[in-house]
């Protein structure tokens, strides 16, 4: 707390981010999608669709890895990470949610997902999945919200007895853990159960039958990499104090994930035969090879270094690594090695990223003001 | 029972009737196009064009020459858009036509993305944006007319009728002039068989035919979707008993620890 600067100017410059996209978005319900994007038939999904929604989706899985790591494996030491770990997923879920009432055609109708079902769907499963796991996940972190109600000396708070619902959430603490688990595990990899229907579209050095299991191993792998990150940065920022083992901890089991990943990418490449494809297929053999070198390899390298293990910095960077390759990867299978209609181009247009910096940067102040106002690092009570 | 039509590309000869026809049946809009030197016009399909004759210039046998083709949408007899639209908007009829519910859709645009052949289009500069695409008339279908476009052909390159009836026909008319036509019915396999049929003078990858394989679309993402109960209990299976093992080991632990601490001291604990 001493650490804090008298004048938030990162504040400041968020507030300032998220204006722009506010006024993007009454435009895009004003005259159309084509107004404010470059979006066309011939790339029906762009930018927002391969940030916002596949890149969002995978990097909260610090929520679920850290909540099982916790709550199920019982590894009591990554406890004070936690629960920021799930207020990151659960806001990364929120902004997903946002970004698809500014993707979709008819937002107002998003709620036909709910009523008129179509189970064959991977899209389906994916808005099942982000219904309930949006809910399990503001129910994993409200103990956060009633403990600080609790507190408060205010005339209407105080008269609930905030123990009521804290107590409530804490009974059903491990099967929330577990449902949240489960439900990771299906949305993970339904995002790459939707691609399955692009045998013809979307380029066979990505495509494969086991796309799903592509998708969540190398969530379950960028998990921990986006708790490093996250973790660092805010205790850099509020000053909480972070022993670096927890963080060199993490690192360490990242490398037998990311291993399992790069073999069973191989392995399938071998047994479809496709393998030559990875040096003959031109730009997208610089695409697969970009990716995997910068968030598999190098980081498989680097975390297993005992002194990148004993920096900050370098773990700090390491993780980076792994993040950018993650976002890398989807961008690659979500959009650069999806084959566009013919006589098409897509460059996403300035105001396509202006709606996802904007819901980044409120992101990011939801989180400032859970630091602030919330105890976000507080040792819970174990439950027995 | 499957209706379809058979597209003949020796017959065509590009008046773009049918053009015009999908336009007035369906009261599209007129499109402001620019000259993109080829009498092709518009350039491509649009949520107010779902059909348009594509004038390819081909080099066969030396020469020089146009072949014509229709474009729409194929009415797949395994629909990707159908099998992955969220909310059932997309159907595929018992008659052939694929058809699109308004008021179902939520405008995610996920068939236009999973349509192997590039056709579902999309109300860009509308705020409230709809899907768009050929109905295959099924309007008229319902009251016993055959689609708009095929009544419009003066040549006879359009033909409707039963599927299995204008496959048979297909390959009697390249039976009886092999040297007029490639010897393959595009739609007859592909992406497990369409209800639009296609016979053509030269190779269909020159056409701007997208080369589709035989197999469904749909087979893979039914292959993962069915593994989901399974993946749905073994998780939470597997989650429940590491927890109970995990927490069965901290107990064990702990009460030895009790107990060496009690022999330790001599001091008998409460519990």
């Amino acid at each position: 707390m001493e650490k804090r600067k008298s004048f938030p100017v990162g504040i400041l410059i968020l507030s300032a981010l998220v204006i722009p996209t506010l006024a993007v978005i009454v435009l895009r319900f004003i005259n159309g999608l084509g107004a404010v994007s470059n979006l066309s038939d011939g790339r029906p999904w762009g930018l927002w669709i391969s940030f916002d929604l596949y890149c969002g989706v995978a990097l909260a899985a610090g929520g679920f890895t850290l909540a099982g790591i916790v709550y199920i494996f019982g590894r009591e030491k990554y406890r004070p990470i936690a629960r920021p770990a799930i207020l990151t997923a659960f806001l990364g879920y929120t902004l997903v949610i946002l970004a698809l009432l500014v993707d979709l055609g008819q937002p107002w109708y998003i709620w036909h997902a709910i009523i008129y079902w179509n189970i064959h769907s991977p899209m389906f499963e994916v808005a099942m999945c982000v219904i309930c796991y949006t809910a399990v996940l503001a129910l994993e972190f409200s103990p956060a919200v009633f403990e600080r109600l609790n507190e408060l000396d205010f005339p209407i708070i105080r008269r609930f007895n905030w123990q009521i619902p804290l107590r409530l959430v804490r009974a059903v603490q491990i099967p929330l853990i577990i449902a949240g688990i489960v439900l990771s595990t299906l949305h993970q990899s339904s995002l790459g159960s939707m691609l399955l229907i692009l045998p013809e579209t979307l380029h066979p050095l990505w495509y494969s039958p086991i796309l799903p299991i592509h998708f969540l191993i190398s969530a379950i792998a960028v998990g921990p990499a986006m708790v490093i990150f996250e973790s660092m940065l805010s205790s850099r920022a509020f000053g909480h104090k972070l022993g670096l083992e927890i963080v060199s901890g993490l690192g360490k089991t990242i490398p037998y994930i990311l291993g399992f990943y790069l073999l069973l990418k191989l392995a399938d490449l071998a047994i479809t035969g496709e393998f030559g494809l990875l040096f003959n297929s031109g730009v997208y053999s610089l695409l697969w090879w970009g990716e995997i070198t910068i968030g598999v390899i190098l980081p498989i390298i680097l975390f297993s270094l005992p002194g990148v293990r004993r920096s900050g910095t370098m773990l700090f960077c390491t993780a980076v690594l792994v993040i950018i390759g993650l976002i890398f990867n989807r961008f690659n299978v979500s959009m650069l090695a999806l084959a566009i209609r013919p006589g098409y181009t897509y460059f996403p247009h300035w105001m396509e990223a202006a709606i996802s910096v904007g819901l980044v940067a409120d992101a990011m102040l939801v989180i400032w003001l859970a630091h602030r106002f919330l105890p976000m690092v507080k040792k819970e009570e174990t439950p027995a | 029972m499957s209706k379809a039509v058979l597209c003949d590309s020796v017959k065509c000869i590009g008046c773009r009737g049918c053009q015009v026809a999908c336009k007035a049946w369906n009261e599209l809009p007129a499109e402001t196009t620019t000259n993109q030197g080829s009498f092709e016009n518009p350039s491509q399909l649009s949520a107010s064009t779902f059909t348009k004759i594509r004038f390819n210039e081909v080099s066969s046998g030396g020469k020089l020459m146009w072949v014509f083709n229709k474009v729409q949408c194929m009415h797949c007899e395994y629909p990707a858009c159908v099998e992955i639209c969220l909310v059932g908007a997309l159907q595929k009829t018992e008659e052939g036509p694929v058809i699109y519910d308004d008021s179902k859709c939520i405008g995610c645009r996920f068939c236009m993305v999973a349509c192997p052949f590039g056709i579902p289009t999309f109300e860009w500069d509308k705020p409230m944006a709809w899907i768009r695409k050929c109905t295959f008339c099924f309007d008229r279908l319902s009251a016993g007319m055959e689609p708009a476009c095929v009544k419009s052909c003066p040549t006879g390159a359009l033909k409707f009728g039963e599927r299995d009836e204008l496959i048979a026909e297909a390959r009697e008319r390249i039976a009886a002039a092999p040297d007029k036509y490639v010897d393959h019915i595009y739609g007859e396999k592909e992406a497990g068989g369409t209800s639009w049929l296609y016979l053509s003078p030269v190779p269909f990858e020159d056409l701007g035919f997208p080369t589709v394989g035989t197999e469904p679309v749909t087979v893979n993402v039914e292959r993962a979707m069915g593994a989901i109960p399974s993946v749905l209990v073994g998780v939470a299976a597997l989650m429940s008993g590491i927890y109970w093992i995990v927490r069965r080991k901290r107990k064990l632990s702990r009460e030895q620890k009790e107990e060496t601490e009690k022999e330790e001291t001599g001091i008998g604990a409460t519990e």
